[in-house]
């Protein structure tokens, strides 16, 4: 069993929702990211979505690109990325840690040495916003052969028969896009996520997260009252871009991470 | 690499190992529903008639295949004959694709386009078609490529077009495609995505192919008639490569026609400061799309640099990729000076002010066709006119107008 298994197993047998964070890996510096992962787990996160930054993230709104440019400017590429990871796992070997980016990183390490380095790294799971299930048949097995699992996202204007064909192929988790739009847009409305979710779960027996648009304890309670779980970024990555000492940024987002945790179990 | 260099018809948007759809899930039923329609318009002598008026009455085709006899004589070789779309509504090959998504766009009921743009011959068409059919158009363009093609700025504005400037990035034309992809991720109930290039995720690159293809359907006969046989060689710069693929698709399986694709080498090759992925770049995933790119070692894209706005992208249609991995088509390179010296010679020779980016195609035929025979038949796609680019030659020539 993996690490990300296990935790998401142990949530629903005590009936907890998932709270899942994403940071851009090296925002708004190198020397950040693994002490705001640990500070992330601090405040109450149960999966860790680290984004590898790339130069041309066309899925993301401004902030997550600004935290990509930012990570970029002290050339924080994938290499660097599973450093951290392996950085992080010395101090907790609990908790998982999804990576999240755009395939081009990840094809020009070449999908296979990658699967063998993030493993080692301590790597659980793959998010690629631009890798749809029809295109990954290639990729999957060879993450798979290392126990990453290559989560898909399901998103408001995925029809019956693909939200089938990719629940077919889902593992570890399945990612619900709450709204259509890049990442930090407009609030989510709650009625037809819950609709869709609902709907979603029953063709898949893993959890479904929603993500996109979950900006606050309100929004995210709202949001996980029909979900496994949801996922936060832009809030965080926000704060990430505001501050500039490692101490500030750690103690602002666990803080940040500790209200929505509040609110999710209240 | 394939031991024969027969074109194989791509299998659900895939060219060999490139194209594809490398989207966000947001956008694959947008995706789906849209190749489905184009194929459906694509049987539907309605849409084809409509297709064939507009392209007559509205853009004035068929354009001329026109003997450049001076430039002949100058250059001493093949016989070399100009496409002239820069005859074409609006002054480039470009409409003949907005043309054709606008009539889609119509058929789908979307009352919204948003499009990508360089140079801007791209934007100035699709507001153009957005005009004439009554649809709201917004224009994405790199900061940078809003200050160097400042003249189809102002005429966008003028056909009624929403112009937003791109700050992230480089500035230019993949951050614009990446600003119009992030609007239609957004937006993708109401609006049409017009891709200006054989870019893109599936079905774009096919779709349109097959629109600029009457370009090469048109010098296909019009050679036939001239000349009484096909041409020897094809020639087109390439950018994202629409009007190169347009030129070459009728041309693909008549394997004794030679086909060249010219890419933007810049300050030169070896400075690494050039848009010419075919000829020095590497295989990736950008835009919806496997194809060669200007990637660094870490998979980050490249900036480019080309005089050339319309050329100044880091990566190429697939079914270029496609050509030249099984050797039907060569992609070769000139550089700014190259062009610059090519613009000012059709001037000079025709009386033609032709585009800074098919000044890349003319600037190639200058140092191959003295090596040619005196029989060979070249044709050069004259892609469009160079009225846009007056303000960047009189900057190189250090005058202000």
């Amino acid at each position: 069993m993996s690490r990300l298994h296990d935790r998401l197993d142990r949530l629903k047998s005590e009936n907890r929702k998932a709270l899942i964070t994403f940071i851009t890996a090296g925002d708004p510096n190198p020397e950040v990211t693994v002490a705001a992962l640990a500070g992330l787990v601090t405040g109450g996160a149960d999966v860790l979505e680290l984004g590898i930054p790339f130069s041309d993230p066309e899925a993301d709104g401004p902030a997550i690109q600004a935290s990509s440019e930012r990570a970029l400017a002290h050339r924080v590429t994938l290499p660097k990325v599973l450093e951290m990871v392996s950085a992080f796992r010395r101090h907790d070997d609990e908790t998982p840690i999804v990576l999240m980016g755009y395939l081009n990183p990840v094809l020009t390490m070449g999908v296979a040495t990658f699967a063998e380095l993030a493993q080692g790294a301590g790597v659980d799971g793959l998010i690629m916003v631009n890798l749809p299930p029809e295109e990954a048949e290639e990729i999957a097995p060879l993450l798979q052969a290392h126990d990453i699992d290559l989560i898909y996202l399901v998103a408001p204007t995925t029809t019956a028969v693909r939200v089938r064909f990719i629940a077919e192929r889902a593992q570890g988790f399945v990612y619900y896009v709450a709204l259509k739009g890049i990442t930090g847009a407009n609030h989510i409305e709650v009625e037809s996520v819950a609709d869709k979710v609902t709907a979603l779960k029953t063709t898949t027996d893993l959890p479904v997260m929603v993500g996109f648009g979950i900006k606050d304890g309100v929004s995210a309670k709202a949001a996980a009252r029909c979900a496994d779980g949801v996922v936060i970024g832009t809030v965080l990555v926000s704060i990430m871009g505001a501050n500039k000492t490692t101490d500030t940024i750690v103690e602002l987002l666990t803080e940040c991470v500790r209200t929505i945790r509040e609110a999710l179990d209240a | 690499m394939s031991g024969s260099n027969r074109y194989e018809q791509p299998i659900a948007g895939h060219f060999g190992q490139h194209g594809g759809r490398f989207v966000a899930e947001t956008l694959m039923h947008a995706l789906d529903e849209l190749t489905e329609l184009y194929r459906s318009a694509q049987s539907d002598p309605v849409f084809r008639a409509e297709l064939q008026h507009d392209l007559e009455q509205y853009v004035g085709r068929p354009t001329p295949l026109y003997f450049a006899e001076r430039l002949t004589r100058e250059i001493e070789g093949a016989r070399i004959y100009l496409k002239r779309e820069d005859l074409n509504h609006t002054g480039a090959h470009k409409i003949n694709n907005t043309i054709g998504q606008g009539l889609l766009a119509k058929r789908m009921g979307k009352p919204r386009i948003i499009a990508e743009t360089g140079a801007g011959q791209h934007g100035v068409a699709t507001a153009t078609v957005a005009a004439r059919l009554g649809l709201t158009c917004r224009v994405y363009m790199g900061a940078r490529d809003i200050q160097r093609q400042s003249l189809n700025v102002y005429r966008m504005k003028l056909l009624g077009a929403e112009v937003i400037s791109v700050t992230s990035g480089s500035q230019t034309l993949k951050d614009a495609m990446n600003e119009a992809m992030r609007d239609w991720v957004t937006n993708v109930d109401d609006t049409h995505y017009i891709i200006g290039s054989v870019a893109g995720p599936h079905p774009y690159p096919m779709m349109v192919r097959d629109f600029q293809a009457v370009i090469g359907r048109e010098a296909r006969a019009q050679c036939l008639q001239a000349v009484g046989r096909l041409p020897d060689v094809l020639v087109a710069c390439v950018g994202g490569g629409s009007n190169a693929m347009g030129l070459f698709y009728p041309f693909v399986d008549d394997p004794d026609v030679r086909m060249v694709g010219v890419e933007a080498a810049g300050l030169g090759l070896d400075t690494g400061r050039h848009a010419a992925p075919l000829n020095e770049g590497r295989v990736g995933v950008l835009h919806g799309a496997r194809t060669y790119l200007m990637a660094d070692a870490d998979g980050q894209i490249m900036e480019t640099h080309s005089i050339s706005a319309g050329l100044d992208y880091p990566g190429v249609g697939p079914e270029h990729a496609y050509l030249k991995d099984i050797g039907r088509a060569e992609y070769g390179a000139v550089t700014d000076d190259e062009a610059m010296e090519a613009f000012r010679q059709l001037n000079r020779t025709e009386g033609i002010m032709p585009a800074l980016e098919s000044s890349h195609a003319l600037a190639w035929v200058a140092q191959h066709v003295p090596a040619m025979d005196g029989d060979d038949v070249v044709i050069v796609n004259l892609s469009g006119r160079g009225d846009k680019d007056i303000l960047s030659v009189a900057e190189i020539d250090g005058i202000t107008l």
